[in-house]
């Protein structure tokens, strides 16, 4: 065992190194846009240079005249795709901006498609493509001229009179956060390979949904879905971004049709800012009152949030805060505000990522105004039934991560004083937040074949995007029927499996492992009876309860065992399949036939019977030089609580990746606009900061053991969204901390702390 | 991307003469050399630069690769890679300052392709320079106007700029250059010159498109550092937005000649990520000579600095934040322990 693969604790599984880790090690592992097909044409996509107006020319003469230019799509050729109507939720269109004009909507908004013989010729061809504007003036975000705000729902969470309780608190505290727009940027691009084989569609394109993405693709191309194929074995980062069908699918297919041959197209790393969805900026109005023991007697959140004009996307993550501690009343509102940008959508955690850190800067204020320990006030205020709706908790383990957390980094030693750790010329700062995040779950069917040999597979059009759920599932698989991972082969993202849920929400190891197990279970039920049943054999006549699975053989309590290869034989048969759905409860009764139609079906969180979330708490240390104000973080330790862990590599590494995502959220992430002409300016990756390895030289992760009956048949807590939510408001905390200045607004930057 | 022809020049007089035709290296001429292309590959990928003819001129390496260290002073080819140049044992040891300037610019990968005359040549990462859907830009279209002056200019110069252009100089090394007084080897179709570092690249002004001195044709081959004693003082302090690799929000590389009691003999400056070319802050310099470098006399220099700064609606900060990154400079460059 090593840091990379911790010992697992009670109730954790092994840490497997990924099925796929040497084919992606290697360069082998083929992602969609490495998928080689027969003779394609490149595409390459000219889009708007302005948010807002009409396209009043496309001059396409010089495009057409580069030699190898094949096609060149615009809003004239391309009528015949159908429009969707636009649905926030897993599967449907990203945006219901689906047009090529001669409506401006947003920034980069694709105004042509051109197809050539090579992508040299393509890319030079779609620089000659000239667009001329009837431009108007747009709006970009808060604040701009010509926005609309509405409310975004009809009801907030409530609970009680927060403002009465407010008049009355002894301490209060009221503060304004924002947080700016983010982008994924996942390294793997928005990339699209259509190929038609006559009336069959196969499509090669990263993908967090593939139901849904076939689903929507028939609808905008007016066919048959049973006639669409989507393959996306791996995908190369998505984060949210690839959860819904943005509009490139149906242009590329339609492209691919039309020139009755395929074509391709990799989407540029700054069309990926604006063909896709992105984080939007969101603003918060903050109050908390208390007793002067720290007890909370109510909290009240506002949040404000920027969408498209046409798109109410909303993340409202005002659902998730008002669960965290015992609040005593609660008010809240939220609101969208429509300018002229392109859809925002799914960023990884979106409700909790600005709300949460929103809520745990406003913690750490009360803290220092009541002149507690920030960790004793989350105690004081450690909740088991839920302000709001008066439900219970499946389990919940905050306090015990605190502890771990607390004592691993040494939080006994801190000094509250601001200013008063200090090496050399660098200020010391110590914070630390709680990350949480709603415990999903997805209908999903899978399917699991068991040869004689012992050989197992499963497949389930789920999606592994990096996160290890090749392995997971098939650990899964390979406990329940006692055999070892070797055997096990998992087929994942491919449409014509059983359909898988969204990757989204952190519910595909919840999900997938409590399909699995029923259909794993459905074969040991046949094995055990036809063993036990059987006149001869070692196992005749026993009890299927005294029987279990292991290496390979049925085995009874007293050591008597009989090969699965010798039950098959027994039974007659070559091999066994059993096909099973998981319907998880509180999910419509026709869950399933939604998720076959490519509808992504999700419960769970605030939502069921009781509260599950999977929990956090993170401490970190930050240097600020007294002078220049740069801010590092040398050291991070997480300590985090999510049902079983089902394999601690993997679960140790989402969690370490998302405490390094939140460092980025604090200090180095924002996109960057133009106000005057609501466009992104720091479209690439030079400029879009990302942390690197050298801006984290210590994460420590600790996963706390949990065990939870409740939450789903597999006792799994998602936490692949979970690490990353809660670093941000840590590192302010830490940055009061250090320098005595509260910044409220992300990232935070140098001219924040000078002065 | 545009079509356009390669050629390699094996002999520096092949080069100037394929390209002669062209505009010295302004952003519109149709020849460009290229060396590591690790600028002008981006930019013409962005369609920024739409050269016809590229003129590979790493074969020239054989000749202008090198590095040599003498008593007098530091040789540095132009076609040395900066990787080569930092790791060197003679540049770390007496020109720190140069050292760091490429240590702690881009990435191992960059600096492992990138030569030092390209570095000096690399352009301005002005977001509305580097996206051609963005009509006016003075610098790549003369006349146009500049986006950047009421628009996103948290990154932008506040020293050198004029009404037609704000955009920063990126570079670090060429500010240890323009500190330590280096000189510049040029070869051309006219005939070799030497012009000192400081003078290679020209305010904006009026003609921010027309960037360096250089004419039609010219190549940097050699950059010559003269010694000093206050070379081995010397430091490069580089603020930026995050740690392991990013461009400088505030730069100083500072190189010092101290007396008894730190009183200053020789103080050489030059200010990166704050000015529209490498800058060197004589004032600064004037300010600090025959004085004790104590605090007061770092923020006297730092104040001199930057007399003439002017801000823009996102970079007020800078001025601060030059002064700052000054003062640490001079006084951690005090700090150094020397050996002999
Ligand atoms: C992501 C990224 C981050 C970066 N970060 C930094 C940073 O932090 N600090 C920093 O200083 N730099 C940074 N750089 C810039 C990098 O250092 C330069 O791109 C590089 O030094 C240029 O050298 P080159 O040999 O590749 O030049 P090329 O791209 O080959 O040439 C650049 C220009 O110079 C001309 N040219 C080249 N050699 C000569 C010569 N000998 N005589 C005349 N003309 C010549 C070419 O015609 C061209 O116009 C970064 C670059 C990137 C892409
Ligand atoms: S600052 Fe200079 S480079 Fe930037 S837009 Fe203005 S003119 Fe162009």
């Amino acid at each position: 065992m090593s840091a990379a693969a911790p010992e697992p604790k009670a109730n954790m599984g092994r840490p497997e190194p990924r099925l796929d880790a040497r084919l992606k090690v290697t360069g082998e592992a083929r992602y969609p846009s490495d998928m080689p097909v027969g003779h394609p044409a490149h595409a390459v996509l000219v889009t708007s240079s302005i948010a807002r107006g009409r396209l009043a020319g496309l001059d396409t003469a010089a495009a057409r005249a580069v030699p190898g230019v094949i096609e060149i799509f615009t809003a004239e050729n391309t009528r015949e795709l159908k429009h969707l109507d636009y649905v926030p939720g897993g599967g449907g269109p990203s945006t219901s901006v689906q047009e090529l004009g001669p409506e401006i909507a947003h920034d980069g908004q694709i105004i042509a498609m051109v197809v050539a013989e090579t992508l040299e010729a393509a890319r030079e061809a779609a620089h000659a493509v000239k667009a001329s504007y009837d431009r108007q003036d747009p709006s970009a975000t808060f604040d701009s001229a010509g926005v609309e705000e509405k409310p975004a729902g009809k009801e907030f969470p409530k609970a009680g009179d927060a403002e009465a309780a407010l008049a009355a608190a002894e301490v209060t505290i009221a503060a304004e956060y924002g947080t700016p727009t983010q982008h994924h940027n996942a390294i793997e691009l928005f990339t699209t390979t259509c190929v038609w084989d006559g009336d069959r569609l196969t499509v090669h394109e990263p993908s967090q949904f593939v139901y849904g993405l076939k689903n929507a693709l028939a609808a905008r191309l007016a066919m048959d879905p049973a006639k669409i194929h989507v393959v996306s074995p791996y995908v190369g980062g998505a984060f949210g971004a690839k959860a819904q069908m943005t509009p490139r699918t149906a242009l590329v297919a339609f492209a691919a049709k039309t020139l009755g041959r395929p074509v391709k197209l990799v989407a540029s790393r700054d069309q990926g800012f604006t063909i896709a969805t992105y984080r939007a900026e969101t603003r918060h109005r903050i109050r908390l009152g208390a007793r002067r023991d720290g007890k909370i007697v109510a909290y009240t959140h506002e949040g404000r949030e920027v969408t498209s004009r046409p798109d109410a996307y909303k993340v409202a993550g005002v659902s998730d805060t008002v669960r965290l501690y015992d609040f005593g009343t609660v008010a809240t509102h939220v609101s969208v505000v429509h300018a002229d940008r392109n859809t925002p959508g799914f960023m990884r955690s979106p409700p909790v990522v600005p709300y949460v850190y929103a809520l745990e800067s406003a913690m750490d204020e009360l803290a220092v105004r009541l002149g507690m320990d920030p960790v004793e006030l989350r105690r004081v205020n450690d909740v088991t039934r839920d302000t709001v709706s008066g439900k219970m908790w499946t389990s919940r383990s905050l306090m015990k991560c605190y502890d771990e957390a607390a004592a691993a980094f040494g939080w006994a030693d801190h000094k509250p004083e601001p200013g008063a750790m200090r090496d050399g010329d660098w200020l010391i700062g110590w914070g630390c937040a709680t990350a949480c995040y709603p415990t999903h779950l997805g209908a999903t069917a899978a399917r699991v074949r068991l040869l004689p040999s012992g050989e197992v597979r499963v497949q389930v059009a789920a999606h592994d995007i990096g996160t290890g759920a090749y392995t997971v599932i098939g650990q899964q698989a390979a406990e329940r029927l006692g055999v070892p991972l070797a055997a096990v082969t998992v087929e994942l993202g491919d449409s014509d499996l059983p359909p898988g849920p969204v990757a989204g929400g952190s519910n595909t190891t919840a999900s997938v492992c409590s399909a699995v197990i029923k259909a794993c279970d459905a074969i040991r039920e046949k094995l055990l009876r036809a063993a036990s049943t059987s006149n001869e054999g070692p196992l005749a006549g026993r009890s299927p309860a005294e029987l279990s699975f292991t290496d390979g053989r049925a085995v009874a309590t007293d050591g008597a065992a009989e090969s699965i290869a010798d039950v098959m034989q027994r039974l007659g048969t070559a091999a066994i399949e059993e096909y099973a759905e998981y319907l998880p409860p509180g999910a419509p009764a026709d869950g399933l036939r939604r998720l076959y139609g490519g509808k992504a079906v999700l419960t769970g969180g605030p939502h069921g019977e009781k509260i599950m979330y999977a929990l956090g708490a993170e401490f970190v240390e930050v240097r600020v030089h007294a002078r220049t104000r740069e801010v590092r973080v040398p050291r991070a330790v997480g300590a985090f609580a999510g049902g079983r862990i089902m394999n601690t590599r993997t679960a140790r590494s989402q969690l370490m990746g998302g405490m390094i995502w939140g460092i980025g959220s604090a200090l180095h992430e924002a996109t960057e606009i133009d106000r005057r002409e609501a466009r992104y300016i720091n479209d690439n990756i030079a400029e879009y900061l990302i942390p690197v390895n050298a801006d984290v030289p210590s994460i420590e992760v600790i996963m706390v053991p949990e065990e939870d009956a409740e939450v789903n048949p597999a006792g799994v807590k998602g936490l692949g969204e979970l690490a990353n939510v809660g670093t941000a408001a840590a590192i302010a905390n830490a940055v009061y901390h250090a320098t005595g200045r509260r910044i409220r607004d992300l990232p935070i930057r140098i001219e924040d702390l000078l002065a | 991307m545009q079509p356009f022809h390669y050629r390699r020049a094996d002999s520096l007089d092949a080069a100037a003469q394929a390209a002669g035709a062209s505009r010295g290296s302004r952003v519109e001429a149709p020849v460009q050399f290229v060396a590591g292309g690790t600028t002008l590959l981006d930019l013409m990928k962005i369609e920024v630069m739409r050269p016809a003819t590229v003129i590979d001129i790493n074969p020239l390496a054989d000749r202008y690769g090198a590095i040599d260290a003498t008593d007098r002073g530091l040789r540095l080819g132009a076609l040395a890679r900066m990787a080569q140049a930092a790791d060197d044992p003679a540049v770390r040891r007496d020109y720190p300052v140069i050292a760091q300037t490429l240590d702690l610019a881009a990435s191992q990968q960059l600096r492992n392709m990138a030569t030092l005359g390209g570095n000096l040549l690399q352009r301005t990462r002005c977001p509305y320079f580097r996206d051609v859907s963005w009509t006016a830009c003075n610098k790549r279209d003369p006349g146009s106007g500049c986006a950047a002056l009421e628009g996103v200019n948290r990154k932008h110069a506040v020293l050198g700029v004029s009404e037609a252009c704000i955009a920063t100089y990126p570079g670090d090394f060429a500010q240890a250059l323009v500190a330590l007084d280096a000189r510049l080897e040029i070869a051309g179709p006219q005939g070799r010159r030497e012009i000192a570092a400081a003078d290679l690249h020209r305010l904006p002004g009026e003609t921010p498109n027309v960037e360096t001195q250089l004419g039609p044709g010219e190549l940097i081959t050699s950059i010559l550092v003269p010694a000093g004693a206050w070379t081995r003082r010397s430091l490069y302090l580089k603020v930026r937005d995050r740690e392991s690799y990013d461009f400088a929000l505030a730069s100083a590389a500072v190189a010092l000649e101290l007396g008894d009691d730190d009183t200053v003999r020789e103080a050489r400056i030059a200010l990166g990520g704050v000015a529209t070319v490498p800058w060197r802050a004589r004032a600064a310099e004037d300010a600090l000579k025959g004085r004790r470098l104590d605090e007061a006399a770092a923020e006297a220099a730092a104040e001199a600095a930057f007399a003439d700064a002017q801000i823009r609606e996102h970079n007020a900060y800078k001025v601060d934040l030059g002064r700052r990154t000054l003062v640490r400079a001079l006084l951690d460059a005090a700090r150094l322990e020397i050996r002999t």
